[in-house]
């Protein structure tokens, strides 16, 4: 099979307008994937589905990844010249950046007639509140059909064109997604007669402490 | 709502009609399980029924969700080795195997010769056994209540037996590591593997004198619950359900991971797609299982079963993702695993193959009845253990 990079001139020569980059996988495994826009996604997942020499007829696996907000430290080095004349010092400067937070759906696709894979196809939403849309590829390989309802129950991307959007493993009233990182589960404290330790500690945040009497 | 209420508004014409009235116009709609035996577990399927004609079929989830991947991202690498156990509960050793595997591509881990034929041996062992109870279910399934499914679990039990002699568990047994096996296998234990492999044929035989030719299995499975070739891989099917559907696909072939390129095995592929194939897939699967079984026992060399250099205590991979997939009895399993440097997978998914072969359960029942439903789900061969993670 051709390498990714080649993969994605094919791709960007075939969709002018789409924006295709190579995301390298540093770990021992080199599963390098491929991130694409997600107004272009489901035309290159065509695309990767029927041209002759990928052949990518089975979608295996998709999974969503949650990436939170966080704070990355940029070692920046700069040179400052001596203005005695001296030798220039480098300083290094830490300069604190908040990367976004977003929310990542991960296919990975193999071609059972031409037994090559994985290609590991990434979509990526705006944010992880209000821009979560991404397209579904369910029109294209329907073994996504489950597996987005899993993500979209679990990590709460809102897949425009799938057949069925409902929760899967969650029961249908459930209100969040908990495979976010900064899930918090609910107050579903039961009573107990001799509460102790962690037990105890959560029934202290259940009840809130009685009012004081009046003297 | 209380009961006073309730019987102020008694039901009207319009609930009872499905029922009570003119039933060619009308669908019914049943809700089959989660408590129903034929269900394997606590699955759920809201049929709709024309007559007896399945015309619609939504399956529900969840009833044994624990959020797996969540507990697993709370733990170590390590920490989640036994809980891949209890996520098809009936092939602890396979699911062991995808787990290592992922986590070895994750960090770059080598594992001893020796711990990979130990490795196929057991994952043969766990195919033969799941592929007898799972004919011993299916038969259950068509109606020949108890005896297919004791013989199948008289087997299963001397397969378990070897399973606790090595690894201290019959069914939960946390036998793999990263880099290799816990404990090694005891030449006596060896001895007791190739006198089971030995035996098993006859077994077989007598299994498929009883069920193969049977008038009533065929009847009820042929021609019931047709996948076709084309329709099967765009749904991710795998494992015996898509070589029952006559696609050459076996990733103990096709990725030819750990020894398996070493040992002389067919791919059996079926015709139809339909039931009977995909039992026959099974009986014929066991019989190569069987083969490679011979082989490895034969040619086992000596050695550690475990990398010395493998970490077990502290180990934390560098950032990077894989994704470790192995030839299951049901089908692909992989593990998805992302790490971001730390001791806990920052992300750590399983792709489970009976959860994905359900993908086409509506479709498959399309057309058909109730009592074949009950047997194209069965076919299937599902846990709900991996199902519902």
């Amino acid at each position: 099979m051709e390498t990714l990079a080649q993969l994605r001139d094919r791709l960007l020569a075939r969709f002018p307008a789409a924006e295709v980059t190579v995301v390298t996988n540093p770990s021992p495994s080199a599963q390098h994937a491929l991130r694409v826009d997600a107004h272009h996604a489901r035309e290159i997942a065509g695309f990767l589905r029927d041209d002759p020499a990928l052949q990518l007829d089975q979608c295996t696996n998709v999974t969503g990844i949650d990436w939170p907000e966080k704070e990355v430290v940029d070692a920046v080095r700069t040179t400052v010249p001596d203005p005695a004349g001296g030798t220039p010092r480098v300083v290094e400067e830490k300069i604190k950046r908040l990367e976004p937070g977003r929310l990542e759906v991960v296919y990975h696709l193999y071609s059972i007639a031409l037994r090559h894979g994985p290609v590991v196809l990434r979509l990526v939403t705006g944010n992880r509140t209000d821009a979560v849309t991404l397209p579904s590829l369910t029109p294209v390989w329907r073994s996504c059909e489950f597996q987005e309802r899993e993500v979209f129950d679990l990590f709460g991307v809102a897949f425009e064109g799938h057949p069925d959007l409902r929760r899967i493993l969650m029961w249908d009233g459930f209100q969040d997604h908990p495979m976010r990182r900064d899930y918090r589960e609910p107050d579903d404290y039961e009573w107990e007669p001799t509460p102790h330790g962690d037990v105890l500690a959560k029934a202290k945040r259940h009840y809130p402490a009685p009012a004081p009497s009046a003297p | 709502m209380n009961a006073a209420a309730t019987l102020a508004a008694p039901p009207t014409g319009a609930h009872i009609r499905a029922v009570r009235g003119e039933l060619s116009g009308d669908l019914l709609e049943v809700s089959m399980g989660p408590h129903h035996p034929s269900t394997h577990g606590v699955f759920r399927m809201i049929v709709t029924l024309d007559g007896e004609t399945i015309v619609r079929l939504k399956p529900v989830f969840g009833y044994l969700h624990r959020n797996h991947e969540k507990l697993a991202e709370n733990t170590s690498y390590l920490g989640s080795m036994p809980y891949t156990d209890r996520l098809d509960y009936l092939n602890a050793m396979t699911n062991n195997w995808a787990y290592a595997r992922a986590v070895e591509q994750l960090a770059g881990i080598a594992v001893p010769e020796r711990a990979e034929y130990v490795r196929v041996i057991l994952a043969e062992l766990t195919r033969l056994l799941n592929h007898t109870c799972l004919a011993g279910f299916l038969m259950q399934d068509c109606g020949c209540s108890g005896t297919p499914l004791m013989y199948a679990f008289r087997e299963r039990e001397k397969i378990l037996d070897l399973f606790e002699s090595l690894s201290g568990s019959r069914m939960m047994c946390n036998y793999q590591r990263f880099g290799g096996c816990r404990v090694d296998p005891t030449a006596d234990w060896l001895a007791g593997a190739k006198k089971l492999v030995g035996g098993y044929g006859a077994f077989l035989d007598e299994f498929e004198a009883l069920l193969t030719g049977n008038e009533i299995l065929l009847a009820r499975t042929q021609g019931v619950g047709r996948l076709g070739a084309a329709l099967a891989i765009n749904a991710g099917v795998t494992g015996p359900m898509l070589r029952a559907a006559g696609v050459n696909h076996d990733l103990r072939k096709v990725d030819g991971y750990g020894v398996y390129p070493r040992f002389q095995f067919r791919v059996p592929l079926g015709a139809h797609g339909d039931v009977y194939d995909r039992y026959m897939i099974r009986i014929l699967e066991m019989r190569e299982s069987l083969a490679i079984l011979r082989q490895s026992l034969a040619g086992l060399p000596a050695g550690p079963v475990m990398n010395p250099q493998a970490k077990l205590r502290g180990f934390r991979p560098k950032p990077g993702e894989a994704y470790g997939r192995i030839e299951g009895p049901k089908g692909e399993i992989g593990f998805h695993l992302v790490s971001d440097g730390g001791p806990n997978p920052w992300r750590y998914h399983v792709r489970a193959p009976s959860f994905i072969n359900l993908t086409l359960l509506e479709d498959l029942c399309l057309g058909h009845t109730v009592a074949d439903a009950v047997i194209i789900l069965g076919s299937i061969d599902i846990v709900l253990g991996e199902v519902d993670r």
